[in-house]
């Protein structure tokens, strides 16, 4: 990568997969579980949190100095919280219909603890352009996760990716159907999503034994 | 030495500036986007109605609603009639489509409100459709419908929508492999009594076939939606059954 220094391109390309916000530091755990049922929300989700990451940790950077520290929690909330709804109210008037699709993702953008853990650990102590780096990471690193988990979910879940039947059709029993496969239900709940998100860490330590811990 | 920005007078100012800047900005930007959102609202609502007539743009397997720019033109076309009920009488309103029938519900919980109740008469293919906007609660927040009927009150027309339900699972009740199936579906019993639509789990049914049996096929994993939707369906659409019966007359 010439465009950044090796420790610019450490900051992106940690989080993907060492360091990884869902399955290493273990955090935004509640809305990998809650929308992951399909593949789309997924996407929809970790593009929006791309952006909310992205912006947010450059905002706390640059008040990083400026900002009360007995306060600092709050004041950190009201940066994301003002970032979401001027999103949301701008979507609303101009993008009516892709409003409609995100306005589930609103509260659960707000109460992503990546975010504010990002804020708290590295924007406050970092420059812009490296929080910035440091969001995009972090927030591709949450994406990846999430994707995975929708894929699978709505895959053994539904029988279809992105809408698109890709099995057969479950009641006429075409495709994998025919010879009995049936849709797992269970797959379409939020402890799959555990057990997945799971499965997924077991397989990443059981390769990299540097992130066992004791 | 104490830092600047650990004192506690720094602190309430800097959060009073900071609330006074965020406050305005926001108040600023909802005035200025509240028109705007109003008329997408406005739009939206008409685009719902002319689903439920059968006037949309649905492909093979998602539903789309008509062109928002030819929405009020459309609208204009096919919804001859917009009426309230009211106290059983039955006024004339071309703005019907913009009574909030979510406050209206709330104020007919006092008896002495009786409820305004907008009804929207069409026509699709030569048929009579009479659409009603129905509204209730589902798991995390509101739920609401557009029920496109015809003069026996069998469904020809569905369309559902929500604030806040769960991607995946209860937000499928918009999606058509669920609005669909209410399609055909009767509200009355063989009686003529009012029964409803019940969204049923293990209803053995998937594919829909039988139409008179008041079922529809239930989501897996979102049975609170689902029930939802069964509510609103009973203690909404019910109460257009005396204009239905003075149809028939």
């Amino acid at each position: 990568m010439g465009l950044l220094s090796k420790k610019d391109s450490k900051l992106i390309l940690d989080p993907l997969a060492d360091n990884n916000p869902i399955t290493i530091q273990v955090l935004g755990i509640c809305s990998a579980l809650a929308i992951t049922a399909e593949l789309k929300a997924s996407i929809v989700m970790a593009i929006s949190v791309i952006f909310v990451l992205g912006a947010g940790n450059v905002v706390v950077s640059l008040m990083r100095n400026i900002i009360p520290s007995k306060i600092r929690i709050i004041v950190q909330l009201i940066i994301v919280a003002t970032l979401v709804i001027i999103v949301d109210l701008v979507l609303k008037a101009y993008a009516y219909e892709l409003s409609k699709t995100l306005s589930v993702f609103v509260g659960l953008i707000i109460t992503n603890c990546i975010i504010m853990g990002r804020f708290e650990a590295f924007a406050l102590g970092n420059g812009p352009w490296k929080s910035f780096l440091d969001g995009i990471g972090n927030a591709l690193g949450y994406g990846v996760i999430l994707i995975i988990v929708g894929f699978f979910r709505e895959l053994l879940g539904s029988g279809t990716l992105l809408g698109v039947p890709v099995l057969g059709d479950p009641i006429e029993k075409t495709g994998l159907y025919s010879i009995g496969y049936e849709n797992n239900g269970f797959m379409l709940l939020s402890p799959m999503a555990l057990i997945v998100v799971g499965l997924i860490i077991w397989v990443q330590r059981s390769r990299n034994k540097a992130l066992i811990e004791d | 030495m104490e830092k600047t920005t650990d004192k506690n007078i720094y602190t309430i100012v800097f959060a009073v500036i900071m609330v006074a800047i965020v406050g305005t900005i926001l108040a600023g930007l909802f005035s200025f986007t509240k028109p705007l959102v109003t008329k997408n609202r406005e739009i939206e609502k008409q685009q719902n109605i002319l689903y439920a007539l059968g006037v949309n743009e649905n492909t093979e397997t998602s539903a789309n609603f008509v062109d928002a720019d030819d929405a009020p033109v459309k609208f204009e076309n096919f919804v001859n009639r917009q009426i309230v009920i009211q106290d059983g009488e039955i006024i004339e309103n071309d703005q019907a489509y913009l009574i909030d029938v979510k406050k209206e519900k709330s104020k007919a919980k006092s008896d002495s409100y009786s409820r305004k109740l907008p009804l929207f008469i069409g026509e699709k293919d030569g048929e009579t459709i009479y659409v009603i906007p129905i509204y209730g609660k589902g798991l995390w927040d509101d739920i609401w419908a557009y029920i496109g009927l015809d003069k026996n009150m069998v469904i020809q027309g569905a369309y559902f929508d929500h604030k806040a339900e769960t991607p995946g699972l209860g937000a499928n009740i918009k999606e058509r492999f669920f609005m669909d199936d209410f399609i055909g579906e009767h509200l009355l019993d063989d009686n003529g009594n009012f029964v409803g639509v019940t969204v049923a789990k293990g209803n053995a049914d998937p594919r829909n076939d039988r139409k008179e049996d008041n079922k529809v096929d239930a989501i897996a994993g979102a049975t609170i939606t689902g029930d939802g939707v069964t509510a609103m369906i009973k203690s909404d659409l019910a109460l257009y059954k005396p204009y239905f019966d003075t149809l028939k007359q």
